[in-house]
């Protein structure tokens, strides 16, 4: 167990940054969910943590251990890190106890203690008396086990996971999902655990790095990123969350502030020290959306109708803003029908920090 | 400043030097020291090799000849090829591995061998022509020892390398793109004029270069066919004078060599621009378009292809056989004459013959053996390697096979005439100098089969293991070297085919005590007795199948593509 620092870390491909001046700090016992849309360069954050990218700027910490930097980088077989693969990248010529008793038969381990830990590492995943077996004749969850059970076997310091879960099917999902929570809770071992499903990374991490083009967008707890994203790609990537023009007319006062939004002044949820300014953007969830026929709101158009099973989702365009598309649910019964005017509430919202304070803060 | 880091990166760095050793001793060294002797003979600058060579009419005879049959049997070639690819792939034909395998066959025989067939089929004395009693009388000369007869047999020894190539590229022609063509109205002959047979230049035009190189390289076929009728081509002109002149001519020869590879370039290069101007990319992938139904028709291709088979297989390996079986010259194979004789000969009492066997056997074992325990490491470093100069190490790998046989042999005695400095250790009339030439040539036989492994195998794997501690030699032998075997082992197998019946690099390196079968083969056919040649390339070519039957056992482990003769 140990902890992982990133500093400054940039990795560039020819002229083509993959990732950019990304700096986290991993406690010791964390557990890390990277998170971001396909090609932000997660993989490529991992595989500096790993040793099998060099950072082109910057410098990664294992522990109290300096790692990798423009100096040098340290091979990845000498960084005790565990991986557990996409594709789990189990040994088609090795039986599954071959597989798990790798490590240790490359750290020349006396047999009959190797033995016993690789029985232990197949009862810890559950997966007792398959030692025999080869890779091919196991089934995907098992194979994910095996990997797991290969990569905690030498007791590393720092375990990554690359989307590790992406090749099973949805039922398998939860139970491993599971699986990995109770284990993280058993073991204490830091975890870095890659991901594009953020539903999988708001149920297990207790951080989130969001990253987007090779940056990190928002370093936070799930619920920080749900409630308080620090800028337009995290409130937009998180549950699809509805970004609005705003216009700030009073300052910061008990953590909240009043906004003009399509012409409707409404009260949202704000950083401390914000003070009023214009070209502001509030996020709204679709909880905070609701009809409201009678009292103050939006006009506007219903565009869509979703039925969604026990409600819909609806689609909504403001008279105030005809490009925009607010979207929210509604329980059955549903009365709404698509091309109906109808009057939308906004009861609640965050207000986005402006790009200039997330830059201070980030620093 | 950044802290430095200790890499502990020593086992890769070794790696990459033996690497490096093993290519510059094998494949760069050879060729500069070619080139020196063109530019430099003796250390000084000189171009009186290179004015000699060029003004002896000899020389000019020899190229004319050279491109004649070149171009003939790359001709023949690309069309034979072409066409049986075509059936085979987009045809409902049926039988198509029997009639894959036994298209591919003649690439597996040496040329000399089918030479020597082909030979004995049709000529005054064959023992096949006798059983109908239609050989032509004793004395007359054998149509084939003639330009067209070359032709139409290198025709025949290189029309499966262009089946091969076209049937690959034929593989990944996209179904829509057929699809779209039918749908828009086109019949199925205009769909492989407009459509197909565009979309294949790129392997049409590889495939051509391919031949070419070969044709012109080529020394068993003119060796055995033209060499009779003193119709000589480059590589035979070489032979011929080394024979003649030893040493003393090697510079000339050297020159002569030089210009084989420049032809054989200036194919390379021709194929190169022509492919390049216009645009024959395949961006989807998708199925292969389904087979056209040959409907009535089917029958008469089907006998077509099966009388073709019979015509450059069947027949010329029946023909050998006969011809082995027979006591002498121009006798008739009845009950009373067969005879197993020359079998006990080759095999027991000539002494050459017996000293061929055991060299072509053991110097093949070696070569194979090299090639495979280099072809891992080597592949490594071209699949994965980060660094972009290792990709030259590819092309210099491929340089010793992609130029004629006997460019490299003669750079090889040119390395090795004189005693290797400061170790004094001779390789010249030794069979070493053969065991080094082998090396260099066939390395790259292992090699692509190693590195299509490579790009089969997830990298995942490897760096499972890295993260599990293994250092670079530990995965190299635990991980990496189980799993690139099969291919690594299939191109050593290939290899020793190959370097079993080889001859155009033994003819030019041999020395008495270091025969190989093909310079015994070829001896005994150049003294007339072609039933003791005829004896030992049956020998040979069925060692060959067999070998053929047990590499088939690693198929299922191997990527698709790496037996030639496997569809
Ligand atoms: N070895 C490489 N060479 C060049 N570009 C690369 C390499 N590895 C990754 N990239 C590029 O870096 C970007 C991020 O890739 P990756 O880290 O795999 O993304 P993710 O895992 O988030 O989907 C992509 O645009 C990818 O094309
Ligand atoms: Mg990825």
């Amino acid at each position: 167990m140990a902890r992982l620092s990133l500093d400054h870390v940039t990795k560039s491909f020819a002229d083509f940054d993959a990732v950019k001046n990304v700096s986290i700090d991993v406690a010791d016992g964390e557990f890390l969910a990277v998170l971001g849309p396909s090609g932000c360069g997660k993989t490529t954050l991992l595989r500096l943590v790993a040793g099998f990218e060099k950072v082109t700027s910057g410098e990664i910490r294992i522990g109290n251990n300096v790692v990798s930097n423009s100096g040098g980088s340290v091979a990845p077989e000498k960084r005790r890190v565990g991986i557990v693969f996409q594709n789990y990248a189990l040994w088609p010529h090795m039986t599954v106890a071959e597989n798990i008793g790798y490590s240790l038969r490359v750290a020349k381990l006396d047999k009959a203690v190797a033995r016993q830990k690789v029985e232990d590492a197949l009862a810890l995943v559950n997966l007792q008396g398959l030692g025999e077996r080869r890779p091919a004749n196991l089934s995907g969850g098992q194979r994910q086990r095996v990997a797991l059970a290969r990569c905690l076997v030498a007791a590393p310091s720092l375990v990554l996971f690359d989307e590790p879960l992406a090749n099973l099917d949805v039922h398998l999902r939860a139970s491993i999902e599971d699986e990995f929570a109770a284990f993280h809770k058993r073991t204490g071992t830091t975890m870095i655990y890659i991901t594009h499903d953020q539903s999988e990374a708001i149920a297990l991490a207790d951080r989130i790095a969001v990253m987007d083009h090779g940056r990190l967008a928002q370093l936070a707890t799930p619920r920080e990123l749900y409630h308080e994203p620090a800028n337009e790609m995290v409130a937009s990537f998180i549950s699809q969350g509805m970004l609005l023009p705003a216009d700030v007319l009073t300052a910061e006062d008990g953590g909240h502030c009043k906004v003009r939004v399509l012409g409707t002044e409404l009260v949202v949820r704000c950083r401390p020290g914000e003070r009023p300014r214009a070209g502001a953007k509030i996020c709204c969830r679709s909880a905070d959306l609701g009809v409201s026929p009678d009292g103050p709101g939006l006009n506007g158009l219903i565009k869509r109708v979703v039925y969604k099973g026990g409600g819909a989702r609806i689609e909504f365009a403001p008279v105030a803003g005809p490009d925009l598309t607010l979207h929210f649910e509604q329980p059955d019964p549903v009365r709404l029908e698509s091309g109906a005017q109808a009057r939308l509430r906004i009861q609640s919202g965050w207000l986005i920090p402006a790009a200039a304070a997330e830059q201070s803060l980030g620093a | 400043m950044p802290t430095r880091i200790r890499e502990s990166r020593g086992q890769e760095m070794a790696l990459t030097a033996a690497v490096a050793v093993v290519i510059v001793l094998l494949s760069l060294l050879p060729m500069l020291r070619l080139i020196e002797e063109i530019v430099a003979p003796g250390g000084t600058l000189s171009t009186v090799a290179a004015e000699a060579g060029l003004r002896s009419p000899t020389t000019w005879i020899a190229t004319w000849h050279t491109l004649v049959v070149g171009i003939g049997g790359t001709l023949l070639a690309v069309l034979s090829g072409t066409l049986v690819a075509v059936l085979v792939s987009l045809t409902d034909i049926r039988g198509r591995s029997a009639l894959v395998l036994c298209y591919v066959l003649p690439l597996m025989t040496a040329p000399q061998v089918t030479a020597l067939a082909w030979l004995q089929l049709f000529g005054p004395a064959s023992p096949f022509l006798k059983l109908f009693g239609a050989a032509p009388p004793l004395g007359t000369k054998n149509p084939l020892y003639s330009t067209s007869g070359i032709i139409l047999l290198l025709g025949v020894q290189y029309g499966p390398l262009v089946f091969l190539l076209v049937r690959a590229g034929l593989r990944k022609l996209p179904r829509e793109l057929v699809e779209a063509a039918r749908a828009g109205g086109a019949g199925w002959f205009t769909v492989l004029v407009t459509i197909v047979l565009p979309l294949m230049t790129p392997s049409i035009m590889a495939a051509a270069a391919l031949a070419f190189v070969s044709c012109i390289g080529n020394f068993g076929i003119p060796a055995f066919l033209g060499i009779p009728a003193n119709y000589l081509v480059l590589p035979t002109l070489i032979y011929q004078k080394l024979a003649g002149g030893g040493p003393a001519v090697l510079g000339e020869t050297a020159f002569l060599s030089v210009l084989i590879g420049v032809i054989a370039m200036a194919g390379i290069l021709a194929q190169e621009m022509m492919s390049r101007r216009r645009d024959y990319r395949i961006s989807s992938t998708s199925l292969p378009a389904e087979p056209y139904e040959l409907g009535r028709w089917r029958p008469v291709v089907q006998a077509g292809m099966w009388l073709l088979i019979v015509l450059v297989l069947f027949l010329p390996l029946f023909g050998l056989v006969l011809t082995s079986l027979v006591p002498g010259y121009g006798i008739a194979l009845t009950a009373k004459t067969v005879t197993l004789d020359n079998y006990r000969f080759v095999l027991f009492e000539h002494d050459a013959a017996n000293r061929a066997f055991f060299n072509s056997f053991w110097l093949s074992i070696a070569a194979a053996f090299f090639a495979v325990v280099v072809a891992v490491p080597v592949g490594y470093l071209i699949a994965w390697g980060k660094q972009r100069w290792v990709r030259l190490l590819n092309l210099a790998v491929e340089l010793p096979y992609a130029l004629p046989g006997v460019v490299l042999a003669i750079a090889s005695l040119l390395l090795f005439l004189r005693p290797i400095p400061l170790t004094g250790i001779q390789l010249y009339n030794t069979v070493w100098i053969i065991l080094y030439a082998y090396l260099a040539r066939f390395l790259v036989l292992a090699l692509r089969p190693t590195i299509s492994g490579y790009h089969q195998i997830d990298r995942a794997l490897e760096e499972a293991a890295q993260v599990a501690g293994a250092g670079l030699f530990t995965r190299m032998r635990t991980i990496i070297f189980p799993l690139v075997a099969p291919g690594a082992i299939a191109g050593g197998l290939l290899i020793f085919m190959t370097a079993l019946s080889e001859l155009t690099v033994s003819a030019l390196l041999w020395s008495s005590g270091s025969e190989t079968i093909g310079v015994v083969m070829f001896s005994f056919e150049q003294g007339g007795d072609s039933n003791y040649a005829a004896a030992m390339s049956v020998i040979t070519v069925a060692v060959t199948f067999l070998l053929m039957l047990v590499t088939n056992l690693l198929a299922p482990y191997l990527p698709s593509g790496v037996l030639p003769w496997r569809d």
